[in-house]
């Protein structure tokens, strides 16, 4: 068997809140495979944006990483000095974020960013630095690359700015690509066009990919493997079809079930998870989601259900068993 | 569903352009416009929902807004419930607004963060009405009832509400004044979506128990299809195609709208993977500067000569289906004659 590229184990992201501390990722561990798809999803405040965040060092403080360990093909990088891990981005691991606009600075031209990023990482000259990002942007599919060079960030249209966010992320031949909501910002012409980009660069380059988003459809179309977060934790993890066609927790069932599609089954009623996510603070002694899950039961208050194997390559964390809505016997 | 053929229109809107002056230079002379909306009919029947949707840009919202009159518009008609408020001024207006109110997309900034719930829900009442303060804390009560909030809420601040919560407050303002018609501005694009749903089933709830009329504003295409009984496209300040739910979903006939649902990403891996995605290229033009011709001609991929040179009229192509498409207009192979004529008559322009 390969080696996975990242590997995450038991990951706690906290920030401190008055005398508390809050914490957003609680425990969070999994694998990624060479040239693997893995989506994220979960609603907001559900700590995925704050994994990818620990992956690529960027944790504002007074937020930290309070335990766990982060592994890029068997090495820690979690525990690196700030240098080392500037190192590390950009070069070993892209990033391409939600707002194109807010991580381009408006006052240098597109190629002066992309060269800065290539020249960073690389020993190229000048001109050579100049002809990748030309050939980056071609690649990225942006017209006329080598005039567009000259152009400002705020001469591109959001789905353009996108590109070049994913040209420079891709400028390194990064191992681990992150993208966070990378097309929550476009319109769905535009998401299309940047997902079918996205789909074409990752066949060639086989980079892996974590893909956060809270658009499951978008994950459907892009994703291996789903991680379904809730709370700051994992609740479910499986391959997309079998996640789709078979999930296990009941907070993945509720939220597919909370989506209307524009070609199924029109539902005259949409299902609803009452209530609101939770806020964490400290070790969670209980299951985040009792409050709002339909079949909890006593041990749900008692007890965090760890993700335990429910199929082939498929966990979920959830004492309830489907089949029955009462408890599984385990 | 709702059945259009014995209804009664509660809002109809006749050719309604919304453009806005672009000024420049140093004397700041007026040097174009913005044809946010430009020459948009419709109608909507008493009791039904009439979906807007379209891209960033297209001139949604604009559309929305005019039709509540919190614009001048620049030209065109809008009646509702039997008035005509198009050219009415702010005194005619006041005492129809109670009829017509708004439910809009961002519930933190259409809060005021200094009013508890209780002021902001009975504001409209102060404006509006002569109830004594008993009677007002009591119909505050009555909406928060049935916005699904907790009476014993009423004096917090709406910073201590999630934002599902808050998009209730925003309802229950709307509420207040009995209104018959509700534009409902993107309502839930900012919530989270196990909260949408939550907010569209009191949407509909709502207007299940009101009779309330809603026009739903929304980029969201499938919780589009799920709320509305009849959906306009917008793309550019055109309504491009409008038609019951059931049949533009299933049979979309203009080529944005048939591009516009393929582009939506199906929560389903298996539909996913096999759906054709048709795939524009380009971006939106600007609305400054519209194309000749047929609006979308640009990224058409069905794109004829004439679209570049003619603007196709709405069409109906089938009961309550109108599509704005050279496609199907009757007239298309009589106008490519026209066309040709055109072109002639051009070249000998540019010869001059």
């Amino acid at each position: 068997m390969t080696e996975p590229v990242l590997s995450i184990k038991d990951l706690v992201v906290e920030f401190p809140f008055r005398n508390d501390v809050f914490r957003a990722v609680s425990g969070v561990s999994f694998d990624i495979m060479p040239g693997e798809v893995v989506g994220v999803v979960g609603e907001s405040g559900a700590g995925k944006s704050m994994t990818g965040s620990a992956v690529i060092g960027l944790i504002e403080p007074p937020g930290h990483i309070a335990s766990g360990e982060i592994r890029l093909k068997g090495e820690r990088i979690d525990n690196l000095p700030e240098e080392a891990k500037a190192k590390l981005r950009g070069r070993r691991i892209g990033m391409v974020f939600q707002d194109p606009l807010t991580s381009l600075n408006p006052l240098y031209t597109i190629g002066e960013q992309l060269i800065e990023t290539i020249r960073t990482h690389l020993p190229l000259n000048e001109a050579e630095a100049r002809q990748k990002a030309i050939d980056l942007l071609t690649e990225a599919g942006i017209p006329k690359a080598a005039e567009r060079m000259e152009s400002y960030p705020h001469q591109f249209s959001g789905g353009m700015r996108q590109r070049v966010m994913i040209a420079i992320a891709l400028a390194c031949d990064p191992e681990v690509l992150i993208a966070d909501e990378p097309t929550t910002a476009l319109d769905v012409t535009i998401q299309a066009q940047i997902l079918e980009l996205m789909k074409e660069l990752r066949e060639k380059l086989g980079m892996a990919v974590i893909w956060i988003t809270h658009d499951l459809g978008v994950i459907a179309g892009i994703a291996d493997r789903v991680m379904v977060m809730y709370g700051g934790q994992v609740v479910e993890q499986a391959p997309v079809r079998e996640l789709f066609g078979n999930p296990q927790h009941p907070y993945t069932r509720a939220l597919l079930k909370t989506v209307p599609s524009v070609s199924g089954e029109r539902e005259e009623k949409l299902a609803v998870i009452e209530g609101q996510p939770p806020i964490l603070s400290a070790a969670p002694a209980a299951c985040p989601f009792r409050a709002r899950c339909p079949q909890a039961f006593e041990r749900c208050e008692r007890e965090n259900p760890a993700r335990v194997p429910v199929g082939p390559a498929h966990d979920a964390a959830c004492f309830g068993d489907p089949a029955t809505g009462g408890p599984r016997d385990v | 569903m709702f059945d259009t053929r014995t209804g009664r229109k509660l809002v109809e809107v006749r050719n309604l352009k919304m453009h806005f002056p672009i000024y420049a230079g140093l004397l700041r002379r007026r040097v174009g416009e913005v044809k946010a909306v430009d020459d948009v009919s419709f109608d909507i029947y008493e009791g039904e929902t009439l979906g807007l949707v379209g891209e960033s840009g297209c001139g949604k919202s604009t559309c929305g807004r005019a039709v509540l009159r919190l614009y001048d518009i620049t030209s065109g008609s809008i009646w509702i419930n039997g008035e005509e408020i198009g050219e009415a001024g702010f005194q005619r207006l006041r005492p129809l607004r109670p009829t017509m109110q708004m439910v809009f997309q961002d519930p933190q900034a259409s809060l005021n963060p200094r009013m508890t719930v209780s002021r902001i829900i009975s504001e409209p009442l102060d404006e509006h009405t002569r109830l004594s303060r008993e009677e007002k804390t009591e119909r505050v009560f009555e909406l928060m009832d049935a916005v699904g909030l907790n009476r014993d809420f009423a004096n917090r601040y709406p910073h201590e509400f999630s934002g599902g919560q808050r998009q209730r407050i925003g309802i229950a303002r709307a509420l207040a004044l009995n209104p018959k018609f509700i534009v409902c501005d993107e309502p839930i694009a900012a919530l989270d979506v196990s909260i949408q749903a939550q907010v569209v089933n009191l949407l509909e709830e709502l207007q299940d128990r009101l009779g309330l009329t809603y026009l739903f504003i929304s980029h969201d295409l499938s919780m589009v299809r799920h709320i509305a009984d009849r959906v306009a496209v917008m793309y550019l300040g055109k309504v491009v195609e409008l038609a019951p739910r059931d049949a533009l979903y299933a049979t979309p006939m203009h080529p944005y709208t048939e591009a516009l649902l393929s582009a939506v990403p199906e929560p389903d891996p298996t539909i996913e993977t096999r759906k054709k995605h048709i795939l524009l290229k380009g971006d939106v033009p600007s609305p400054a500067n519209p194309p000749q011709g047929c609006n979308f001609c640009t990224r058409c991929p069905k794109v004829m000569d004439i679209c570049r040179k003619v603007e196709p009229a709405a069409f109906e192509v089938a009961p309550g289906h109108q599509v704005a498409c050279h496609l199907y207009s009757e007239t298309t192979h009589e106008t490519a004659g026209e066309t040709a004529a055109i072109e002639a008559q051009e070249s000998t322009q540019q010869g001059e």
